[in-house]
């Protein structure tokens, strides 16, 4: 019921919000947040890791197609569910320094992608993940497109069209699949993984769910919606997309790609890493030249996707790890960086980092904080970023050793563009559009202090979450495995 | 059975009540009248299979429900019909009339056990949806739509009965069981082509009732051309009746996958390339959602063409979906543009949804819901529509069709966004729209019957 109770409490907390009119709407937003995060809590300290998945239910849904209504929370899920309702309320008070038109409607949506994000990550009827991966769309769709910047509508009919394209073609992937179960067919996950199919079916797939999960993420060459998106949407639309939407991608590789075409991923995996590859140097040589820091966070969230699909793809026991931790790094430093960009633009009305300069003088709070996300960006030890790249690439390496040595300069070049955002934005002479730049506000600390004390704790003591995906994920590459 | 009886004398009594000294009583009574016979429809449900009139006319729960369809469909267009007192050329009894007696003709095609019964069937809509498409007689659209629809609608004719003519010639006889009989008995090697060649002139005249294409060359300037509320008609229930038909055609009569399903199969993607990609390139809303009619045509072939056990269910089930969302868009299509003229004339062309949500958000709320439905995005009943009719063809084996369909659908996204955008997201000098009460009640109950079949589809489920 638990699971049940984390799917459904923020669409009730989002119907609340959206009928309570423009006054209270932020706080009763925040508070539905906060109790998802409350149950999200209480799930993790009953949560037995090595109990496989727990918390299900199951109501019959199209009862004579086997069709159910049905979730319940492994491992795998587990981490998820916690970074998205911690994510969540981070991401509504962060949202409360800017005035958004139509509060309600704006902070309803946040509370129904939350909950068709829980939705995805905690699925166990393929049909059921379907539903949500795609009614995730909506309310993304619509907060970027009505509170979005200039090209808004082009840019977010795009990414609509694009994603909507990746996902109809898993939609037919698993109606065959369906069809392929014995009986009166069932559209159970786990039915999906005993099935015995053909290296061609594999194949064709494989491909299948490779685009749709792809052009979430995304991976090079299905990029191309993502850095408009990122920087026409309003921060906490793309905190959402970057911060959590993403994972849903790398979450479909590792829920459905792997299991159920364990074939189709020897045939064509080494494509699928050498894209991977391509996709973490090319972000990164571009966000090197970005001058927009916007932009420059997406190309860099783009480059750290590449890395988590590789890790996934590898195979192994250190890639798959390795990804899930970094899914959870890499959520919480893109949102604070976001966050701090934001920040930024709201006082100086700029983005650009050639009009910015010398922020730092006046900002030892921003500073300090600025600095731990961006150095847990770029992966120092001691930081969350450093135990999943040091997994990933160790993960990466074993698949093959050159591929993991091109891989491996992703911590350099990180350390380049984060390196130079910083120092080009808050080091050197003031510039005129940073002068009386106030310090953080409580408010806005407020959100950060989570983000920075989630950074050391990953970094310091990653194993509380290595350790509750540890089962999970050698069940699944035992799956892979036979 | 009942509601052909009561609709045919209460089409009769509604022309009567037109010589009464108030209009004001028709459309009340006609709502009334559709009430009747929507309940009586439902009286033999799970009592059938029953053959009425000499093996002519057949009762059963498949047809019941699609009768079901039909009838609520009508229910609610003649709800949203209240605009015919404000012109002094309009003839309402008459037009009530006519909508009662087509749905007769509508209710004989669903259950033909007969091919003249289909005959008189397809010939008493076609008839009155002729006239009505006409009905706005000082517009020279509508009467060029009316010519343009009854020329070719009576090539149709004439194409179905020279197929039914040699039907008859091959099998000796009108009735499906018997065909059925006599086609699923051919020695191999003694295929009868005057029986192939009399199946598919009728499945031609067919098919151009449904706007299939290469037969749907009428379909983009008639809805244009016809009053809005005609046009609505046209697109749910002549639509309905004709696949109802059509399956009946294809499940019953025929040996199942026999020589015809490649011919429906290239049919039916050439309608969802023709749909689809003539929607992209319209500029009025009304002419894009006759393309987008054609298209999902194209859907619903692909569960004729697939022809399984689920196919049943899935055309149902999309009739149902698509009849409710495309009532919903022509109904707030018929508001918006009588708000907004160019030269007197409505303004059909997306500019005039912009700026809707803002004063109207009832109103941008229910086209948003149809058109995520129409487009098969998920939590909608146009979702389960589209995924029944996949799953249909899957267990087939048909999957390259599937895929065909999947692309077009995400063509689909593209023109079916662009009046959420409109209506959402740019601004527009629009008013705030004043809705009948009794307009805003059926909008509203189509936009939830959307939303619910988009939740619980189960619920249909066990009923057929």
């Amino acid at each position: 019921m638990l699971t049940l109770l984390l799917i459904l409490l923020p669409i009730a907390a989002g119907v609340i919000t959206l009928i309570s009119g423009e006054r209270l709407a932020k706080q009763i937003a925040l508070v539905g947040g906060l109790a998802s995060l409350g149950v999200a809590v209480a799930t993790w300290m009953q949560f037995d890791p090595s109990a496989g998945t727990q918390f299900g239910f199951k109501y019959a849904w199209v009862a004579s197609g086997g069709i159910s209504f049905a979730a319940g929370i492994d491992g795998i899920s587990m981490l998820l569910v916690l970074l998205t309702t911690f994510l969540t309320p981070l991401i509504i008070l962060s949202a409360f320094k800017n005035e958004y038109k139509n509060t309600p409607t704006f902070y309803s949506l946040i509370l129904f992608m939350q909950s068709a994000l829980i939705g995805v990550f905690t699925a166990t009827d393929a049909f059921l993940f379907y539903l949500f991966f795609e009614a995730a769309l909506i309310p993304i769709y619509f907060l970027a497109a009505v509170w979005g910047g200039e090209n808004r509508l082009k840019v977010t009919f795009k990414f609509f069209i694009y994603t909507i394209f990746g996902s109809l073609f898993m939609m037919v992937a698993l109606v065959y699949l369906y069809y392929q179960t014995p009986g009166t067919h069932t559209s159970e996950i786990t039915a999906f993984y005993q099935l015995q199919l053909s290296p061609t079916a594999q194949g064709f797939l494989f491909w299948a769910f490779f685009i749709a999960f792809a052009i979430k993420m995304p991976l090079f060459p299905f990029h191309t919606w993502q850095p408009d998106t990122y920087t026409e949407s309003p921060t906490p639309a793309t905190m959402l997309l970057s911060g959590i939407m993403l994972k849903m991608g790398v979450y479909g590789l590792i829920r459905l790609l792997l299991p159920i075409v364990p074939q189709g991923m020897a045939d064509w995996g080494i494509v699928a890493m050498i894209l991977s590859v391509i996709g973490i140097i090319y972000g990164s040589i571009i966000a090197i030249q970005q001058s927009d820091m916007k932009r420059l966070i997406a190309y860099s969230s783009f480059a750290h996707v590449g890395l988590m699909a590789a890790g996934v793809f590898s195979l192994s026991v250190n890639g798959l790890q390795g990804a899930l931790i970094q899914m959870l790094a890499h959520g919480i430093n893109v949102i604070g960086l976001f966050f701090i960009v934001d920040i930024i633009y709201s006082r100086t009305k700029t983005r650009y980092l050639d009009q910015l300069g010398g922020i730092t003088q006046s900002t030892p709070h921003l500073s300090v904080y600025f600095m731990v996300l961006l150095l847990g960006s770029v992966a120092l030890p001691l930081t969350n970023g450093f135990v999943g790249e040091f997994l990933l690439l160790s993960g990466v390496f074993q698949y093959d050793a050159w591929l993991g040595a091109i891989a491996g300069l992703t911590i350099i070049l990180g350390s380049v563009y984060m390196l130079r955002l910083f120092q080009k934005s808050m080091f050197g002479p003031k510039s005129k559009w940073v002068e009386g730049f106030q310090d953080l506000t409580a408010g806005e600390r407020a959100v950060l202090l989570p983000l920075v004390i989630m950074v050391f704790w990953i970094g310091i003591y990653p194993n509380t979450f290595l350790k509750l995906t540890e089962p999970a994920v050698s069940q699944l590459l035992q799956l892979v495995n036979n | 059975m009942y509601p052909i009886i009561l609709l045919s004398f209460l089409g009769v009594v509604t022309l009567f009540l037109g010589f009464s000294k108030s209009k004001n009583i028709l459309l009340p009574a006609t709502l009334l009248f559709l009430i009747i016979a929507l309940a009586s429809n439902f009286i033999d449900w799970g009592k059938g299979p029953f053959i009425y009139f000499y093996d002519m006319l057949r009762v059963d729960n498949v047809t019941l429900a699609f009768n079901g369809i039909v009838l609520l469909s009508a229910f609610m267009i003649v709800a949203i019909s209240g605009g015919f007192q404000d012109n002094a050329d309009s003839e309402p009894a008459e037009y009530y009339g006519l909508m009662l007696f087509s749905l007769v003709g509508a209710i004989m095609m669903i259950g033909f056990e007969h091919l003249i019964m289909l005959f008189i069937g397809v010939e008493i809509l076609s008839v009155a949806m002729y006239v009505l498409t006409g009905s706005n007689k000082r517009n020279l659209r509508s009467n060029e739509a009316a010519l343009k629809y009854f020329l070719m609608g009576a090539f149709a004719t004439g194409f179905m009965l020279f197929g039914i003519t040699l039907l008859y010639g091959a099998t000796g006889s009108f009735k499906l069981t018997e065909i059925q009989g006599y086609a699923s008995n051919i020695p191999a090697g003694s295929e009868s082509y005057i029986l192939y060649a009399g199946f598919l002139l009728l499945l031609i005249g067919m098919l151009f009732k449904v706007s299939a294409a290469p037969f749907h060359f009428w379909t983009p300037d008639v809805y244009e051309g016809a009053p809005t509320i005609f046009t609505t008609f046209m697109s749910t229930i002549v639509k309905t009746a004709g696949f109802a038909a059509l399956f009946r055609l294809l499940s019953n009569t025929f040996p199942i996958y026999g020589f015809w399903w490649i011919v429906m199969a290239a049919i039916a993607v050439l309608t969802l390339l023709v749909g689809n990609i003539g929607a992209t390139s319209q500029n009025s809303f009304k002419r894009m959602l006759a393309y987008s009619g054609i298209s999902h045509a194209g859907y619903l072939l692909i569960a004729l063409t697939a022809l399984t056990k689920p196919s049943q269910n899935a055309i149902i089930f999309y009739s149902l979906a698509y009849s409710l969302s495309t009532i919903c868009a022509f109904g707030v299509l018929i508001l918006v543009s009588k708000e907004k003229t160019i030269e007197g004339q409505p303004n059909e062309r997306y500019e005039a949804f912009n700026g809707l949500a803002k004063q109207n958000p009832l109103l941008a709320f229910v086209l948003a819901v149809s058109m995520l439905s129409l487009a098969g995005i998920p939590l909608t009943a146009g979702f389960w529509g589209k995924f029944f009719i996949f799953t249909s063809a899957a267990e087939r084996g048909i999957i390259w069709i599937t895929v065909i369909a999947v692309l077009m659908s995400t063509v689909g996204i593209y023109y079916y966004f662009r009046v959420i955008i409109s209506s959402y997201l740019r601004e527009g000098d629009m008013i705030k729209i004043r809705v009948a009460p009794f307009y805003k009640a059926v909008l509203v109950l189509a936009t939830f019957l959307t939303i619910l079949f988009g939740l619980v589809p189960g619920i249909f489920e066990g009923l057929i």
